[in-house]
């Protein structure tokens, strides 16, 4: 039973933030440090007609000001996503004629501190020919205006993918049900913004730049190649991230801009994001108008499912955009076996900021589509829709299974976790006193996700930048141990989750573990945070780079033992000479004698005698061993330390059961939660309080989703949900009490047997939500509900005027 | 045109010139130096700049430095005494009450709040008075079960005189 892994642990990175002694990136204050002040376009499609900077440039405290001209040399913000036929449009870091979208960075003043910035930036002269913008993605797709006029219309890239004969398929389906999903745009909303700090040192010519960021390395790279440096006099620090969701999984102008910004000035320059600027600027999310067709038999076989989606990418490419709706196609099996898929994807420039990837990242979208087809399928044929569900999934003898999408799912056991759940929730009970209410004229809904996500992102081949991570793990002469991983955890835990990892396999106190990330000068390359990789990948990374550093530092201790690697074992921290086969089989064998060592042959200097007491050495004994090197096996390499790079075979398919309950109140439309209970399988795990954080926020942010948040545009391309004040987030009260419980079933994948959690809540439980909706209204005829789901719209069903 | 204040701040006064268009938070953070008080919207919605002022729960992004002239203010870094954490700040390490940790320091002084004024509230309560923080990556529940956790452990402290 290891001592640490699986347990309750608590954090490591608490006491620092629970005291608010973490850094983020603007708590880091250099000594005459510049503030940075953006001028955005305030239009979503214009031409720059005239710019003037004279009077900004010479107001009070103002050091410089700069314009696209000047920053012409500066690389464009990169797209890393690889598609046939893909429409680049070169987005600079400074708009310098054509604007298209609210938000755009124009200009950008430096100045003393933030607030001379800010004063500064209404001084800039400026005006616009105004250009039709086009805001709704359907109609750009068909024509409308267009985003840029050199292509000839908004379509960025078209994409056919899946397996089977969809066609036939559907022709020979004893029904067809089709049904038009809209997943509208949200804002990922990090609650600390993005933020950078850059400095340049001009003796050295070395630039640092602390940056809110999931990818510290990806983004030194693309630094480096944007401003046009050696990549290795640049060092990106991730300081405190206060969370991400995918918004910081990018290369942004602002980081490119403040490290040039740097150069040109040889002072410390800093940008922290408004809220403003982040709803205008940091990509959004989700984004796809659909048409799903799904056929089925009578007796409840799913026989095929295509889905035609425009992708609303914006106005140009982030560093993943049109990759996005991908993985949308790889996720439309679903938890069932479906023999034929197909979809069809068009991505569409509009006026509007880009989207990309926001926690899910295009699996939210596909989950969302088959389980509200599932429903549809069930509401068609009069059945249960659990029973429905449990007809079409693979059993657990099924796997790897096979998808029409071209994925082995890794392993799986649906079955257990809709079981778990039902039973949790006490199904039948609950279908009576909806039966019963409904007789009493309330309006109860009982909605079910049976969902799969694809996690722990990702095997190389199928990934834009590489899907390895790598962890470099040490123990230092005093016996600390030392983890650099280049996963860039932000919120996630793994200060704490690795710690444990590293004390169990290296038998050490939990305290003697310090993990260190985010610092591309002190870490190996590594890949990063997001896609819920990092313990499935990062993790596996510690583990494997610990093994190898034990198989050192068995025969250091074999050495120091005076026996050979063969006869030592490890155990709880310590190498001991294995037992003689008869001492261990019970017999009253006499040891066997130690050969005589001539003393004072191995300088001891500083050391202890190894194994005075006949224990054995411990690890801490091998390591300052290693270091001091005076007597270590000859030709082997001094010091204790091993680094590993983690190339993961597959990606992990988790899976599990939502189910929630909500009653719908007749005169105002509201909704309230009676229930919400949720069985999660994310594989082994490493410590259940942290998987719990997990599949709560992402229970909450996916609630947000089905009845809250929107990104609005009106017709002009102006952003109206431009702060929290209009942007809706859940808050404290509209959350239900969350029933959470886990089934578990190990990952193949890697040796920990871990397949991921961070995206399981954003996933699963929307579909669960809008469900339950839905099937509260079906009195009224209703199938289908668009999200957010606002009281309104509820009321208008119920009032007959929808 | 800069405006002399006298603040107190975690017990230990200050007398600094400040630009009356200065907000309390960047007083806090930039001028005395405590950047665990943060800024997350500028609109007073989501509370990570909660400071207590005078014993009251206030959003110090949407006041001026000179408003809080002569007032007595608790940040973050005061809620310590003498190395021991206070119960809110124990409950949320107790009960995994945050991950980023970026809305902490504003949740912990509402939660201090709640407490100061209602020492044994309801879950529903607990959740109607943290309706003024976000937090966007707990989802609440954990953040509930901290300022249940930091109840008990008053109440107890309370009726053992501790």
């Amino acid at each position: 039973m290891p001592k640490y892994v699986g347990q309750r642990v608590k954090r490591t990175e608490d006491p620092r933030l629970i005291q608010g002694l973490g850094h983020y990136v603007d708590d880091i204050k250099l000594p005459d440090t510049l503030h940075v002040a953006f001028l955005r376009s305030m239009y979503a499609h214009a031409r720059i007609t005239s710019l003037d900077i004279s009077e900004a440039s010479h107001a009070p405290g103002v050091v410089a000001v700069y314009t696209g001209k000047d920053v012409a040399k500066v690389g464009p913000v990169p797209c890393a996503a690889a598609l046939p036929d893909l429409k680049v449009p070169d987005y600079r870091v400074l708009a310098s004629d054509h604007v298209v979208f609210v938000g755009q960075p124009i200009a950008v003043v430096v100045a003393t501190d933030r607030y001379a910035a800010r004063d500064a930036i209404d001084l800039i002269m400026i005006d616009y020919e105004e250009l039709p913008p086009v805001v709704d993605v359907e109609e750009a797709a068909k024509g409308g205006p267009l985003v840029y006029e050199e292509y000839g219309d908004n379509i960025a890239y078209k994409l056919t993918a899946g397996e089977g004969d969809i066609d036939a398929a559907l022709k020979a389906s004893d029904h067809v049900i089709t049904q038009r999903i809209v997943h509208q745009r949200l804002a990922p909303i990090a609650m600390e913004g993005r933020g950078v700090l850059a400095r340049y040192y001009p003796g050295e010519k070395e630039l640092t730049i602390w940056s809110s960021t999931q990818i510290p390395h990806l983004l030194r790279t693309q630094l480096a190649l944007m401003i046009g440096m050696p990549e290795n006099k640049l060092r990106v620090i991730t300081p405190e991230v206060g969370g991400g969701f995918g918004s910081k999984l990018n290369v942004y102008a602002e980081e490119a801009l403040l490290g040039w910004i740097s150069m040109q000035l040889g002072k410390p320059v800093k940008w922290i994001e408004g809220r403003r600027e982040n709803i205008q600027a940091t990509i959004h999310g989700r984004g796809q108008v659909g048409y799903v067709e799904i056929g089925c038999n009578n007796d409840g076989t799913i026989t095929g499912l295509r889905y035609n989606v425009f992708a609303d990418l914006g106005a140009y490419h982030q560093l993943l955009t049109p990759a996005i709706p991908t993985l949308t196609g790889l996720m439309l099996s679903g938890s069932y076996k479906i023999p034929a898929i197909q979809i069809n994807v068009t991505g569409v420039f509009t006026n509007k900021m880009a989207t990309d990837a926001y926690r899910g990242a295009g699996r939210p979208e596909a989950t969302y589509v088959v389980e509200r087809a599932v429903d549809l399928v069930a509401a068609e044929l009069k059945m249960d829709t659990v029973d429905v569900r449990r007809k079409n999934f693979p059993a657990p003898g099924e796997f790897p299974f096979k998808t029409a999408t071209g994925l082995f799912y890794d392993s799986g056991n649906y079955d257990a976790a809709l079981d778990k759940a039902l039973e949790m929730a006490g199904y039948k009970n609950l279908r009576e006193e909806q039966k019963k209410g409904r007789d009493e004229g309330r309006l109860i809904g009982i909605g079910l996700s049976t969902y799969v996500e694809i996690c722990a992102l990702g095997p190389s081949q199928a990934m834009p930048a590489g899907g390895w991570e790598s962890a470099t793990v040490r123990i230092e002469p005093t016996g600390a141990v030392t983890v650099l991983t280049g996963a860039s955890p932000h919120g996630q835990g793994q200060e704490t989750s690795f710690a444990q990892i590293a004390a169990d396999e290296l038998g050490v106190d939990l305290n003697a573990v310090t993990v260190i990330h985010g610092d591309t000068s002190i870490v190996q390359y590594g890949i990063g945070t997001f896609g819920s990789r990092a313990t499935a990948v990062g993790g596996t990374a510690v583990y494997i780079a610990i093994e190898k550093l034990k198989e050192k530092a068995t025969n250091i201790a074999a050495h120091m033992l005076k026996t050979d690697a063969s006869n030592v074992v490890f155990k709880e921290g310590r190498f001991t000479k294995q037992a003689t086969r008869a001492a261990s089989a019970g017999a009253a064998a006499a040891p066997e004698p130690e050969p005589d060592v001539p003393v004072g042959e191995a300088p001891a200097g500083a050391l202890p005698e190894p194994d005075a007491d006949g224990n054995g050495v411990t690890i801490q004994d091998v390591a300052l061993a290693a270091h001091i090197a005076r007597d270590i096996p000859p030709g082997s390499e001094p010091g204790l330390s091993a680094t590993y790079f983690f190339e993961p075979a597959n990606f992990t398919f988790p899976f599990g059961t939502h189910i929630a309950v909500v009653e719908v109140d007749r005169e105002t439309g509201d909704i309230t939660f009676l229930r919400y209970v949720a069985v999660d399988d994310c594989g082994k795990v490493i410590n259940p309080m942290l998987v719990d954080g997990q599949v709560q926020g992402g229970i909450v942010q996916a609630l947000g989703q089905a009845m809250y948040e929107e990104i609005v545009y009106d017709e002009q391309g102006q952003l109206v949900t431009g702060t929290l004040m209009d942007y809706a987030l859940p808050k404290a009260a509209m959350i239900p009490w969350l029933e959470l419980d886990r089934t578990e079933t190990p990952s193949p994948v890697n040796p920990l047997g871990v397949k991921g959690v961070g995206e399981a809540g954003t996933i699963g439980a929307t579909p669960a939500i809008v469900n339950a909706i839905v099937d509260a209204l079906s009195p009224f005829g209703i199938r289908h509900i668009d999200m957010p789901v606002r009281p309104e719209a509820v009321w208008r069903i119920i009032s007959g005027q929808a | 045109m800069k405006k002399p204040i006298t603040i107190t701040v975690n017990g230990t006064e200050r007398r600094d010139e400040v630009e009356p268009r200065m907000l309390l938070v960047h007083y806090i953070r930039d001028v005395i130096g405590l950047t665990g008080t943060h800024v997350g919207c500028e609109t007073s919605i989501c509370g990570a700049c909660t400071v207590m002022l005078d014993g009251v729960s206030v959003k110090s992004c949407t006041m001026f430095a000179f408003q809080a002239d002569g007032a007595s203010v608790t940040t973050i870094e005061g809620m310590a005494s003498n190395g021991d954490l206070h119960p809110v700040q124990e409950g949320f390490w107790e009960q995994h009450g945050l991950q980023c940790g970026y809305c902490t320091p504003g949740m912990i002084m509402a939660a201090a709040q709640i407490l100061d004024r209602n020492p044994d509230p309801t879950t529903d309560e607990i959740r109607h008075g943290l309706e003024g923080n976000l937090c966007r990556c707990t989802g609440y529940q954990h953040i509930v079960e901290a300022v249940q956790y930091a109840a008990r452990k008053m109440r107890d402290q309370a009726a053992t005189g501790d």
